[in-house]
């Protein structure tokens, strides 16, 4: 085929409708390779520190805010009161045989103060940045530390369990990247970072605005309590957190715009558990740290 | 030839396209918080965790359980709200449009008699203040990242507790859909000015089911007779006057805790109160009743309680 030009000076190219396409489809090609190569080349780069990507801000004072389970979380349920936990009955077992002044003798007084319980408490919490890397949640309740640690983070070789436990965290980036997306499943310790921020908008408009979640898986931790009264979790236990950050943009008055947080908790627990028990606890953020009040651990109270 | 680069350019395409969260497929309620409210219902005057103010509070211990047996009232209870408190899932799934495949609305099953919801996604406005309010309200949806934030506004007065703790027809619902995997967590905020002193926010959890429950259906709650009713009383409404209530300290002695705290208010919310509580509150000796709640067998149903305890 000879590609001249004719009067009106077009090419037969120009005109041909296969060509066309042939020419459209290796500019989607090209495109999405140059995509590709880009963020492959983002990827080879060592990852910035958690508190750099951080895709949302989640330091600052915040309180629990009891309007569900309030019967087994503001007061210590009667002893056998197992309600809304799918326990094993090896577990209910135990539950019976509790008995908080044995535990605060043994010095034990801190059991429902461990990772899988510690957030249910009637408390305030304080999340700072201990490091670049690492997230760090107080409680006034109990005055126990939470620490979240992204990267490359291992824990101490042949140290003991603890209540707090070693928790591994991620950040999951809204837009398909770096999360778990529909069917994904969990993430065990050490699960990968968050990928690159996400891409533009639906039809091609600005960018989407960077967000996400944290995710944070918790091994390693002390045999406690669930609930105050005794329903135990082993040290097998492995727990999955999901923290989300919401702004109340609708409500009313003097609460609109409050921050509220979010955090999803799965407890596995082979050991007592017939299936994960999965809840979530609401935090709404507060101004400052003044109604901070620290207050020891209790098996009584 | 063409066929082939656009196909291996979209096989490449795995690039991070801002993507929105696919929240379709039937969502299996997870009885693991505030399973006797969920499952068997709140025992009467059970206001636990709940801003109400003095007029909710009334109107609650005005409720007689009686009255949901009449045809007038039975549907009453299915507003929006009812998905924060119901024992079972819900279906979900979006339409689109036929043209663009853009999405325009997110469907939400009623569960077991609610009204479907309809979240409207094409940006469409709510109706003015005065249109007519209705049993499933009027939804719009945004995505806040991978969050699909919803409002409802102009929904009929109803009820956000099944015991008869009542939400207005002012009473506007804020709801966070947030997906991780295979958990679906909605964490809603009701917020009315005429029960509540402040919003009542709660999150409730569902895991995906694909196996969906053929009994949950869409279509909504249709009134009908289930007790006949005495001839001496179509003019009645069940109900307890106020101080008159019969069961309205019931509860409160069961739990050893004080009407104070039965009653709800902000307050209740709030470690503070846990303070307060301290140096009166005892727990009671073992538990009596809805103890085993949450501990399923194969088909869901609870499990008997441990031999080793008293037989409740």
């Amino acid at each position: 085929m000879r590609h001249g030009s004719d009067e009106h000076g077009e090419t037969e190219a120009a005109m041909n409708p296969q060509r066309i396409g042939y020419l459209a489809g290796t500019t989607v090609f090209l495109i999405v390779l140059g995509s590709q190569i880009g963020l492959y080349a983002q990827a080879q780069q060592p990852a910035p520190p958690a508190k750099t990507a951080a895709p949302i801000d989640l330091t600052g004072y915040w309180v629990s805010v009891i309007t569900q389970d309030w019967r087994f979380r503001m007061v210590t349920p009667g002893k056998g009161d197992y309600a809304s936990v799918p326990l094993t009955q090896a577990a209910k077992n135990a539950a019976d045989a509790w008995d908080p002044a044995r535990d605060e003798a043994a010095g034990e007084q801190c059991r429902s103060y461990g990772a899988p319980a510690v957030m249910r408490n009637p408390e305030r919490i304080h999340i700072t940045w201990q490091d670049d890397n690492t997230l760090k949640i107080e409680t006034d309740t109990g005055q126990q530390t939470r620490l979240l640690h992204f990267g490359d983070w291992k824990p101490a070789v042949n140290a003991p369990a603890a209540w707090q436990g070693d928790s591994v965290a991620t950040w999951e980036i809204a837009g398909g990247a770096g999360g778990r997306g529909p069917g994904g499943g969990r993430g065990g310790p050490g699960g990968g970072r968050g990928g690159p921020p996400g891409g533009r908008g639906p039809g091609g408009g600005p960018p989407a605005p960077r967000t996400g979640s944290l995710s944070v898986v918790t091994t390693h931790i002390r045999p406690g309590y669930l609930r105050k009264n005794g329903i135990p979790y082993s040290g097998q236990t492995v727990l999955t957190e999901d923290f989300d950050l919401l702004t109340e943009s609708y409500l009313s008055g003097s609460h609109r715009n409050e921050q509220w947080m979010a955090v999803t908790t799965i407890v596995h627990d082979p050991a007592n558990l017939q299936v994960d028990w999965i809840t979530t606890l609401n935090f709404k953020k507060e101004p400052d740290g003044s109604k901070w009040d620290p207050q020891p651990c209790s098996a009584q109270w | 030839m063409t066929g082939k680069i656009v196909t291996i350019a979209l096989a490449l395409g795995s690039f991070p396209l801002f993507a929105q969260l696919d929240l379709s497929g039937f969502w299996q309620q997870e009885w693991h918080t505030d399973w006797q409210e969920a499952v068997d219902g709140p025992d009467i005057a059970d206001f636990l965790g709940l801003p109400l103010n003095a007029g909710g509070k009334a109107k609650a211990l005005s409720f007689s359980p009686s009255a949901m047996s009449e045809p007038e009232r039975q549907c009453i209870f299915y507003t929006p709200e009812y998905v924060l408190g119901a024992a079972v899932g819900f279906r979900m799934w979006s339409d689109s449009d036929p043209t663009t495949g853009t999405i325009t609305a997110w469907k939400i099953t009623g569960t077991i008699d609610r009204s479907p919801m309809t979240i409207w996604m094409d940006g469409r406005p709510h109706p003015p203040a005065y249109a007519r309010h209705t049993t499933d309200g009027f939804t719009t949806g945004e995505w806040q990242g991978d969050i699909l934030r919803t409002y409802t506004t102009h929904m009929k007065q109803g009820y956000i507790r099944r015991n008869g703790v009542p939400s207005s027809d002012q009473a506007t619902l804020t709801m966070h859909i947030i997906r991780h995997g295979d958990i679906l967590t909605i964490t809603g905020a009701v917020d009315d000015p005429a029960n509540l002193t402040e919003p009542w926010v709660v999150s409730k959890n569902f895991q995906l089911n694909p196996h969906g429950q053929p009994f949950i259906n869409v279509a909504p709650c249709v009134p009908e007779t289930e007790i006949e009713r005495p001839a001496n009383a179509e003019a009645s409404i069940p109900h307890f006057l106020p101080g008159k209530n019969p069961f309205a300290d019931e509860f409160a002695k069961t739990y050893h805790l004080p009407a104070e705290a039965t009653l709800g208010g902000a307050e209740t919310m709030y470690p503070e109160f846990r303070k307060k509580l301290k140096a009166t509150y005892q727990p009671p000796e073992t538990c009596t009743r809805y103890c085993c709640g949450g501990s399923f067998g194969a088909e869901g149903i609870p499990k008997g309680c441990p031999s080793s305890m008293p037989p409740r």
